[in-house]
C-alpha cells in the first residue's frame, strides 16, 4: 500500500511569529517544524504501516526551502521518503492552488490512500485535504477519528458535531484526521541524526508539469486585501462573590 | 444573487442555516440581490425554510450527507443560477463540502468568516482570524462565485415569518457511490458545548484532573454544560469534545465562565463573542481578563465553593 501524507511546515510559536507593528506573519524568524495537526497524519500511516506488508510511506510539503527541518522531522518519525515541493512559482498560494499543486505531485508518486492533518494551525482553513482529494478525483472523509478497517475499502469513523458517522469508502481515496485518532510517538534521538543527513528530494514546477499561472500567487483566486490585530472589547470588573450574583442577576441568569 | 448552503442534522434544519440566512438577507440588500437556498436534505425541511423570505429554495433531496454528491450537485445548480455570492455554514459539514465545491467551480473560497462586508466599491470582503486568532485578515476574491464559510453563531439569525415567500425547485442528484455511511451514533446534546447557554471551563489552573469535579458541580447549580481549554485536554484530564478555542469547538453563549484559563488567543478566539464573560484566575495580568466583563481574583478552589453557596443561597431566597 502507497500512502501519502500531506505535511504543512508551520512557523514554531504562532504567538512570537507576529510582528507587533504591521501584524503580519514574521517567516524569516524561528524554524519551520510539521503543522502539530500533521503529526496525527504522521503517526496513523505509520501504525498502518506497523500492521500491514509492504506500506510505503511518502511525507509530501510544499514550502521554501528551508521547510526541509519539517520533512526531516518526518523521516525521523517514521516516512520512508519524503518530497518537498518548492519553487518561486508556488509561493504566495491560496488553498486552491496549494490543493492542485500537492495534488499534481500526489497523482505523479501513485498512491492508494492519502492522510492530512484536520487543518493547520497557522492557516486554520481545513480546506486543502478536501480540495486535493476533489482534484485527484477520489473521495475523501474529513474529521476521522479513528480507522476501524482497512483493506481493499476502508471503515472510518468520522467526527461532526452532533453525531459520530462510520464511512465505508473505497480506496483510493484521502482522509483528513482529528486529534482523537492516536497519540503521536517522538523520534528516537538515532533516527532524528539519520534524518538530519539525509537527502530530501525537491521537485519544482517543472517536475510537476504544471503551467506558471495555476501556482502560487498568479494561480490563486483570493488575496489577502488587509491584516489587523483582534480588537478585544472591553474593560474588566473585579468583583467578589456577591457582586458575581449581582451580575447574573442583572444579565437574567438567575 | 447571493445563495446559501442549508444544513441538515440528523432530520433536523441545523441553526447554522438561520445564521446563513440572516447574513445572506443583509449581504444581498447591499448589492440589491435576492437569497436563494441550496438545500441538502427532507422535503419537510425544505418547506419550513419558505418561512424565511427566501426567493427561492433549491432542494437536493437526500437521506444521508455525502460531500461528493453534494459537491456535483450544487455545481451543476450554482453553474445554471450563477450567484454572486455563496456562503456555506463553517461546520465539520460544510467544511468538508465547501472546498470541493470550490475546486469543481475553479474558483477562491475563504474558510470560518466572522464577519462579511460589502465596501463602498462594491468588493465582498471576508474577514477570518488566522494564525490562531492572532491576526484579523481581510480577503476578497476575484473569481465568481464568490465563497465563504461561516462561523456558527457570529451572524445575526433570520426570524421565522407566518407567511411564506418563494417556492422549492429540485436539484437533480448526481449519484455517489464509492461511500456508504453505515452507521450514525449521535452525540447527545447536553454534552454539544456550541449549543450550550452557560459554559463552565476549566483550565490548567486547576492543577489536576480532579480538579474538573469541581467545575462539573458548578456547572450543574447553574445548568451549563463543561468546557476545557487545550492544556487540559492535551493532558488527558478531559475529553476533546470538551475544547474551547480554535483547535477545539467556537462558542457563543449567554455566559462563560473560565476557571483558571489563562486565556491564549487561540483560547480567546473561541469564546470571546460569548454574551458575558466571567473569569476567575489568580493572576490579574492574565490575558482572560482583557475579554472578561466581569473578574474574579483568588484561587479558584476557595472561589467557586463559595460561588456554588451563593447562587444555592440565592435561589432558597427567591423559592425557586
Amino acid at each position: 500500500m502507497r500512502i501519502v501524507v500531506c505535511i504543512k511546515p508551520t512557523p514554531e510559536g504562532s504567538e512570537l511569529a507576529i510582528s507587533p507593528e504591521t501584524g503580519t506573519l514574521e517567516r524569516e524568524k524561528g524554524d519551520l517544524i510539521i503543522n502539530p495537526f500533521d503529526l496525527y497524519a504522521v503517526e496513523e500511516a505509520i501504525k498502518i504501516k506497523e500492521k500491514q506488508k509492504e506500506v510505503e510511506i511518502t511525507g509530501i510539503a510544499m514550502a521554501p526551502p528551508k521547510g526541509d527541518s519539517a520533512l526531516r522531522e518526518a523521516l525521523a518519525l517514521g516516512c520512508d521518503r519524503t518530497i518537498l515541493l518548492t519553487d518561486r512559482e508556488f509561493a504566495g498560494a491560496d488553498t486552491l492552488a496549494t490543493s492542485r499543486t500537492l495534488a499534481k505531485a500526489i497523482d505523479k508518486l501513485g498512491f492508494d490512500l492519502v492522510i492530512c492533518g484536520m487543518k493547520s494551525t497557522d492557516g486554520d482553513t481545513a480546506q486543502v485535504g478536501p480540495g486535493i482529494a476533489e482534484f485527484l478525483d477520489i473521495s475523501h472523509v474529513s474529521w476521522v477519528s479513528s480507522i476501524l478497517e482497512l483493506g481493499e475499502k476502508m471503515v472510518v469513523k468520522q467526527m461532526l458535531e452532533d453525531c459520530y458517522r462510520e464511512v465505508e469508502v473505497g480506496l483510493p481515496c484521502l482522509i483528513t484526521v482529528t486529534k482523537e485518532i492516536n497519540d503521536p510517538r517522538l523520534p528516537s534521538f538515532k533516527n532524528k541524526l539519520k534524518a538530519k543527513k539525509a537527502e530530501i528530494e525537491t521537485w519544482g514546477l517543472e517536475n510537476l508539469g504544471l503551467n506558471p499561472q495555476e501556482c502560487g500567487l498568479k494561480g490563486s483566486p483570493t488575496r489577502v486585501v488587509k491584516t489587523a490585530h483582534p480588537s478585544y472589547r472591553k474593560e474588566v470588573e473585579f468583583v467578589d462573590e456577591k457582586g458575581f450574583i449581582e451580575e447574573l442577576e442583572e444579565w437574567r441568569i438567575l | 444573487m447571493v445563495l446559501i448552503v442549508g444544513e441538515e442534522r440528523q432530520e433536523k434544519i441545523a441553526p447554522i442555516t438561520y445564521d446563513l440566512i440572516g447574513e445572506g438577507k443583509e449581504l444581498a440588500e447591499k448589492i440589491e440581490e435576492g437569497v436563494d437556498c441550496a438545500y441538502i436534505g427532507n422535503r419537510k425541511n425544505a418547506g419550513e425554510l419558505l418561512h424565511y423570505g427566501l426567493d427561492r429554495v433549491f432542494l437536493l433531496e437526500s437521506d444521508e450527507f455525502i460531500e461528493e454528491e453534494g459537491a456535483s450537485s450544487l455545481a451543476s445548480l450554482i453553474e445554471k443560477i450563477k450567484p454572486t455570492i455563496v456562503l456555506i455554514g463553517a461546520t465539520n459539514r460544510g467544511r468538508s463540502l465547501a472546498p470541493r465545491l470550490a475546486v469543481k467551480l475553479e474558483t477562491g473560497l475563504t474558510a470560518d468568516c466572522t464577519g462579511l462586508e460589502i465596501n463602498e466599491k462594491g468588493e465582498f470582503l471576508q474577514i477570518r482570524p488566522a494564525f490562531g486568532g492572532n491576526v484579523m485578515a481581510t480577503i476578497v476574491t476575484k473569481t465568481l462565485p464568490k465563497m465563504a464559510t461561516v462561523r456558527y453563531k457570529v451572524m445575526d439569525r433570520a426570524h421565522r415569518t407566518d407567511e411564506k415567500s418563494g417556492s422549492i425547485q429540485d436539484v437533480e442528484p448526481v449519484p455517489y457511490n464509492k461511500k456508504k455511511i453505515l452507521n450514525l451514533y449521535p452525540i447527545e446534546e447536553r454534552g454539544d458545548i456550541t449549543e450550550a447557554e452557560i459554559i463552565i471551563s476549566g483550565g490548567k489552573g486547576l492543577g489536576k484532573k480532579d480538579g474538573f469535579k469541581l467545575i462539573e458541580e458548578f456547572a450543574n447549580v447553574l445548568g451549563g454544560v463543561v468546557g476545557a481549554s487545550r492544556k487540559a485536554v492535551d493532558d488527558g484530564w478531559i475529553d476533546y469534545s470538551h475544547q474551547v478555542g480554535l483547535s477545539g469547538r467556537t462558542v457563543k453563549p449567554k455566559l462563560y465562565i473560565a476557571c483558571g484559563i489563562s486565556g491564549s488567543v487561540q483560547h480567546l478566539a473561541g469564546m470571546q463573542t460569548s454574551e458575558h464573560i466571567v473569569a476567575i484566575n489568580e493572576n490579574e495580568a492574565a490575558p482572560i481578563f482583557k475579554v472578561a466583563d466581569v473578574g474574579i481574583l483568588g484561587d479558584l478552589y476557595e472561589i467557586i465553593p463559595r460561588l456554588i453557596d451563593e447562587v444555592e443561597e440565592y435561589r432558597k431566597k427567591m423559592g425557586s
